[in-house]
């Protein structure tokens, strides 16, 4: 049976590991291949690095990390932040990225997502939707970490990218995002139940219940969680202990 | 010398690490070599069906991977190198494949979230030497939206279930392929990187 996924997130700012609450008050936080050693070793069923680097004569850091990671480690990874054309689709499947996570390029042109898809296969690619709850009763997709909304409705455009060939979405909820109070569930249901790809729930976790959560209320595919795994709060191992004893199929 | 066929797509440097640290000698070749020397020759897998195919057509990769395999040296395809494999594919239309062993290659037509990611469980068939110290239904990574489905079941080694049973692994005379990635499924993956360079220095050795 296909085990449920268990993902740690790295944010990187040129080259190193960041943590901050809401994209403000950053701290170093390490090396990032030290980290992915770590999270190797540890059995994570893959491992997310998302590139925050704001100045664009440092974004190249990151190919090297990724080179970097992928001759040392035998976990999948996937890169997002920052990629905005194909050519830098391929240069970091080159590099070593086993997917690549598109998120403001995909909204300011979708047809991205459609050539990433032809050249790579739905598979590598992974749209990450940063959605946000409205006096709707519904969800709008924002970008640029949060600060604007793009008036696309969450649901439809999650719609509109397994149409145009996204393989994976990653789903961040910018109310619950650095919360600690678990993931919004309503909004992960809703979108998981909409499409027929794999959907990955990120943004809130701050106990291992929030993680079970996202599998049994939210239907999701693959859970993310950034801080708590960081700062070793918890290990993997006693999330997947736990995922077992409460009925969740999760790798041996 | 075992070579690992770089056709333009992805980072190969593990799988060529992998064999180096069980001691057998690796390297990424882009363009074909003499076949002579070699022990071994894998098959990766990145990218669409396709525009892999003729990646490899381009770059003389095809005949290369045709007189290798027919030099009964073995062979190891990789996820997308599994499929290549075979007859054709449905992949943005239909596509020829290699059409080295019978068989069609199709996308999952399941009641389940498509592509298929994460680590699933393969279940054997029959003895495989790829498999060997390694316990059944042990968990490897996929990440694949197509399937293949060999004309002569016996060439499939282990299944795995998504929505259905469908081949993960086969073995045919000196052709192995696995529809997961060994290289990217931790200790238990690089177990069947160790036991395919066993086999290519068994088969030197003779």
């Amino acid at each position: 049976m296909l085990a449920k996924r268990i993902i740690p997130c790295l944010d990187i700012d040129q080259g190193r590991v960041v943590k901050g609450v809401n994209f403000v008050n950053l701290v170093d936080a390490g090396d990032p291949l030290e980290n992915a050693m770590y999270y190797d070793g540890e059995g994570a069923d893959e491992i997310i690095f998302l590139d925050i680097t704001a100045s664009s004569d440092r974004r190249d850091i990151i190919y090297d990390m990724a080179r970097n990671v992928a001759d040392n480690i035998y976990t999948p990874f996937t890169i997002g932040g920052g990629l905005r054309t194909v050519e830098d689709m391929i240069r970091m499947v080159k590099a070593g990225a086993d997917k690549v996570s598109l998120n403001s390029a995909a909204v300011k042109n979708p047809e991205i997502v459609r050539d990433g898809a032809r050249v790579f296969g739905s598979q590598c690619i992974v749209v990450s939707i940063d959605a946000k709850s409205n006096n709707k009763g519904s969800f709008d997709v924002y970008v640029k970490g949060g600060r604007e909304n793009t008036g696309l409705d969450a649901l439809e455009w999650a719609k509109r990218v397994e149409e145009l060939g996204a393989g994976e979405i990653m789903l961040t909820s910018m109310d619950r995002d650095g919360t600690r109070q678990g993931y919004d569930l309503e909004l992960t249901q809703r979108v998981s139940d909409a499409v027929s790809i794999p959907v990955i729930a990120s943004g809130g976790v701050g106990e291992k219940r929030h993680l079970l959560e996202g599998f049994t209320k939210g239907k999701a595919s693959a859970v993310l969680a950034a801080s708590i795994f960081h700062f070793r709060e918890i290990s993997i191992q006693e999330v997947r202990d736990y995922l077992r004893e409460n009925k969740i199929p999760v790798k041996s | 010398m075992i070579q690992i066929i770089d056709y333009g797509r992805g980072n190969l440097n593990n799988v060529v690490k992998s064999f180096m640290n069980f001691g057998y000698q690796a390297e990424i070749i882009d363009q074909p070599k003499s076949i002579k020397d070699l022990s071994g020759l894998v098959l990766p897998g990145v990218g669409a069906f396709g525009d892999s195919m003729d990646s490899l057509n381009e770059k003389g990769f095809t005949s290369y991977i045709r007189d290798y395999i027919a030099s009964k040296k073995p062979f190891l395809g990789i996820c997308l190198g599994l499929q290549l494999i075979f007859e054709e594919s449905d992949e943005f239309g239909d596509q020829k494949g290699m059409g080295v062993l019978k068989g069609r290659v199709t996308r999952f037509d399941i009641d389940e979230k498509v592509p298929h990611i994460g680590w699933n469980q393969a279940e054997f068939k029959k003895e495989s030497r790829l498999f060997k110290g390694i316990p059944d239904e042990s968990y490897f990574y996929f990440v694949h939206s197509y399937y293949v489905t060999p004309e002569d079941p016996s060439v499939t080694t282990t299944t795995s279930h998504y929505g259905i049973d469908f081949t993960s692994a086969i073995e045919h005379e000196n052709i192995y392929a696995t529809q997961f990635h060994p290289e990217k499924s931790q200790k238990i993956g690089l177990e069947v990187i160790k036991n395919f360079g066993e086999l290519c220095a068994h088969h030197t050795s003779r």
